[in-house]
C-alpha cells in the first residue's frame, strides 16, 4: 500500500481553480517532490491531504485512511511544517516543542527527552531557552520542522522548506530531510527550486496552474525531452561562419551557434568527436574545449511545463511569498 | 488518555501566556473595581449588595468575551492556531481547552466585586453556592459568545469591535439596570434571548432575592443555551476554519 494516494483531487475557490484533479501516489520511504511556480496549487493540494481543507472533489488516503473519514487518525500519522513559521512566539524553544508534544499526546516523560534531544540535532540547544520571536528567520524554520518531527510522524509534510532562507541553513534543513528519509520518513515536499528538487526528490511532480503536467524519478522526466545528443565546442577564433559546413559535413546533424560564439552540435546518434576535429583542424580553427551536454532537470521543466524558468528564479530572488 | 494531555496542556499554555500576563490581571482587578466605584460614587445611599449581581455579571462578562475572541483572533493571524486544528484531537476538546482558561478568567474577574463588597457589608446571608454555579453558566455562555466572535473575526480589531457591539446592549437588556417589565415592550422578547438575562437574574436572587424567574428555570435555560453555543461554535468552526 502506497503511503498517500491521491485520485482526481480538485479544489476550487470561487471561480479560481487552484488544484484541477490531479493523482498521484508517494511510495513509503521516498521523497516526493511537487514542483511549481508561485500559484501552481502546492499549498492548497498539501492543505486538503493534511485535513486543513476540504476538496471540492476527490479522494485521499494516507497509509491506507480516508482523510476526509478519518481526519483525526490520518492527522496522527503526520508532521506538517507549513510555509510560514508558526510556532508561539512568546514562548521559548523547549516549551513550543514540549506543547507540540502535548498536542499529539505524549507524556512528559516523553516529551521533554524528545525536545531536548531535537534541539540538540538541530542545533538549538542555546536557543532553546531563548522566545520564538526572537529568532532569526532560519532558526525559526529549524524549530517548525523540529516541533513537526516531534511525534515522530511516518509521514513528513514540508511546504517550501527552504524558501527565504539563506544558503547554509538551506543546506542543513536539506541533508536534516535526506537523513529523515533514511531513517525511513516518508516526505512530501513542494518548491519552486529545481535544483532542489532534482537533488534531493525521489520523484517529482511538475505542477502548474493546478495540474500534473509530468512526473516521475528525475532519469524519466529527462527521458522525455531528450531526443538526441549534443556537444559544444569552444573555438580559438570566432567559427560561427562554419556552422552550416559543418552541417553539410555530418549528414543528419544540426548545428547552433551557442550563446558564447560556441558551436553546439546536435545529432540524433552518439557523435564520435576525432571527425570533427578533423574539420576543424582542416579549416585552421582551434578547439580549446569540447562537452557533451546533457539536459538538465531545467530544460525538461520548462519543456514539459512550458513556463520559463526564468519565472521561477525570479521568484526565488523574491522570496517567493505572496 | 492523549486527549486529556492535550486539553490540559492547551490550558495551561493559554492561562501562562495570557490570563496571567501582568496587563490581564491589573485589567481583570482594576476593571470590576472602576465598575464598583463608580457605582457608588453615583449612587452613594445605594446598597452594595443590589449593584452587587450587576458587578459580578458586567466583571464575567467584560472579561471573557472579548479575551476569547482576541486571544483565538491573534492565534489564528499567526497561524499557530493551524496547530490546534492538525492535532489529533477532536473539536470538541479543542473547543472545551479553549474556553476552559477563559471561563477560569471569568470567575477569578467575579470574585474581585465581591471581595471588595465584603469590606463594605456582611456577605455571609448569601447563597454562595448557587451563586458560584450561575457565575460559572455566565462565564460558560459569554466564552462560547466570545468563540463566536472570533469565528467571524478576521483580524484582533474586529474581534474586539464585535465584542462590545453584543456586550453593551447585553448589559442594558439584561434587567440589572433596567428591569426587563420596565423595558419597551419590544425590547422584552430580545431581553429573554440573552444568556446574561438569565445569569444575573438568578444571582439578584442568591444575593438579595429580587429575582423574577425560578432559579430552576434559569439554570435549565442556560443549560440549554450552552448546549446550543457549543454546537453552534463547533459547526461554525468547521465550516469557516477548515475552508
Ligand atoms: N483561500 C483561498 N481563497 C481564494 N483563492 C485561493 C485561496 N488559497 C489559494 N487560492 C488560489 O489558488 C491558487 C493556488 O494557490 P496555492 O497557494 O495553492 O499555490 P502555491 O503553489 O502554493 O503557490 P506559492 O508558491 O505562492 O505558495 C492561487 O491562484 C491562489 O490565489
Ligand atoms: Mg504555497
Amino acid at each position: 500500500m502506497e503511503m498517500v494516494s491521491v485520485r482526481n483531487l480538485k479544489k476550487t475557490y470561487g471561480d479560481v481553480t487552484a488544484v484541477d484533479g490531479i493523482s498521484f501516489d508517494i511510495r513509503r520511504g521516498e521523497i516526493f517532490g511537487l514542483l511549481g511556480p508561485n500559484g501552481a496549487g502546492k499549498t492548497s493540494t498539501i492543505n486538503m491531504i493534511i485535513g486543513l481543507s476540504r476538496p471540492t472533489g476527490g479522494d485521499i488516503a494516507v497509509n491506507g485512511i480516508d482523510v476526509k473519514k478519518q481526519t483525526k487518525k490520518a492527522q496522527a500519522l503526520m508532521g506538517i511544517v507549513p510555509d510560514e513559521s508558526n510556532l508561539y512566539n512568546e514562548m521559548d524553544g523547549f516549551d513550543n516543542l514540549c506543547f507540540c508534544a502535548a498536542l499529539y499526546g505524549m507524556r512528559k516523560d516523553e516529551r521533554e527527552p524528545r525536545a531536548r534531544e531535537l534541539l540538540e540535532q538541530f542545533r538549538l540547544t542555546e536557543a532553546g531557552k531563548r522566545p520564538f520571536k526572537a529568532y532569526s528567520k532560519g532558526m525559526r524554520r529549524k524549530l517548525t520542522i523540529a516541533a513537526a518531527l516531534i511525534h515522530s510522524p511516518k509521514i513528513l509534510f514540508l511546504d517550501e522548506p527552504t524558501t527565504g532562507i539563506d544558503v547554509e541553513s538551506s543546506r542543513q534543513i536539506r541533508d536534516m530531510i535526506v537523513g529523515l528519509k533514511h531513517q525511513g520518513t516518508t516526505i512530501l515536499l513542494t518548491t519552486h527550486y529545481i535544483e532542489e528538487a532534482e537533488r534531493i526528490c525521489d520523484r517529482i511532480a511538475f505542477l502548474a496552474n493546478g495540474q500534473i503536467v509530468a512526473s516521475g524519478t528525475v532519469p524519466e522526466l529527462m527521458e522525455r525531452v531528450t531526443h538526441g545528443h549534443a556537444i559544444r565546442f569552444v573555438t580559438g577564433e570566432n567559427a560561427e561562419r562554419l556552422a552550416p559546413e559543418l552541417q553539410t559535413r555530418f549528414e543528419g546533424s544540426e548545428v547552433m551557434i551557442g550563446a558564447d560564439h560556441s558551436l553546439v552540435m546536435e545529432t540524433e546518434n552518439r557523435q564520435s568527436l576525432l571527425p570533427v576535429m578533423q574539420f576543424f583542424h582542416e579549416k585552421g580553427i582551434d578547439v580549446y574545449e569540447a562537452k557533451e551536454l546533457h539536459p538538465s532537470l531545467e530544460d525538461a521543466f520548462v519543456e514539459l511545463t512550458g513556463i520559463e524558468s526564468s519565472v521561477m528564479k525570479e521568484e526565488k530572488e523574491k522570496g517567493g511569498r505572496r | 488518555m492523549r486527549s486529556w494531555i492535550a486539553f490540559w496542556n492547551i490550558l495551561k499554555k493559554d492561562v501562562k501566556n495570557y490570563y496571567l500576563k501582568p496587563p490581564n490581571i491589573s485589567w481583570g482587578i482594576i476593571f470590576p473595581l472602576s465598575w464598583t466605584l463608580m457605582q457608588l460614587i453615583r449612587s452613594p445611599g445605594g446598597s452594595i449588595l443590589e449593584l452587587l449581581p450587576g458587578l459580578i455579571s458586567m466583571s464575567v462578562l467584560f472579561g471573557t468575551t472579548s479575551m476569547l475572541a482576541v486571544t483565538i483572533t491573534f492565534e489564528r493571524s499567526g497561524r499557530s492556531f493551524e496547530r490546534l486544528l492538525l492535532a489529533p484531537i477532536s473539536l470538541n476538546t479543542l473547543v472545551l481547552a479553549k474556553i476552559s482558561g477563559t471561563v477560569l478568567f471569568g470567575l477569578f474577574n467575579a470574585f474581585v466585586p465581591v471581595f471588595f463588597a465584603s469590606f463594605f457589608v456582611d456577605l455571609k446571608g448569601m447563597v454562595w453556592g448557587v451563586a458560584f454555579f450561575a457565575v460559572l453558566m455566565i462565564a460558560i455562555t459569554s466564552s462560547l459568545m466570545g468563540l463566536l466572535i472570533a469565528v467571524s473575526a478576521e483580524q484582533v480589531f474586529e474581534a474586539q469591535t464585535f465584542s462590545n457591539f453584543f456586550r453593551f446592549p447585553m448589559l442594558f437588556l439584561c434587567g440589572l439596570f433596567v428591569p426587563i417589565a420596565k423595558l419597551p415592550v419590544f425590547l422584552r422578547p430580545v431581553s429573554y434571548c440573552l444568556p446574561l438575562t438569565y445569569g444575573a437574574d438568578i444571582l439578584k436572587g442568591m444575593i438579595n432575592a429580587t429575582n423574577t424567574l425560578s432559579p430552576v428555570l434559569s439554570f435549565a435555560i442556560l443549560l440549554i443555551f450552552t448546549v446550543l453555543l457549543f454546537l453552534v461554535c463547533r459547526s461554525n468552526i468547521n465550516r469557516k476554519w477548515i475552508l
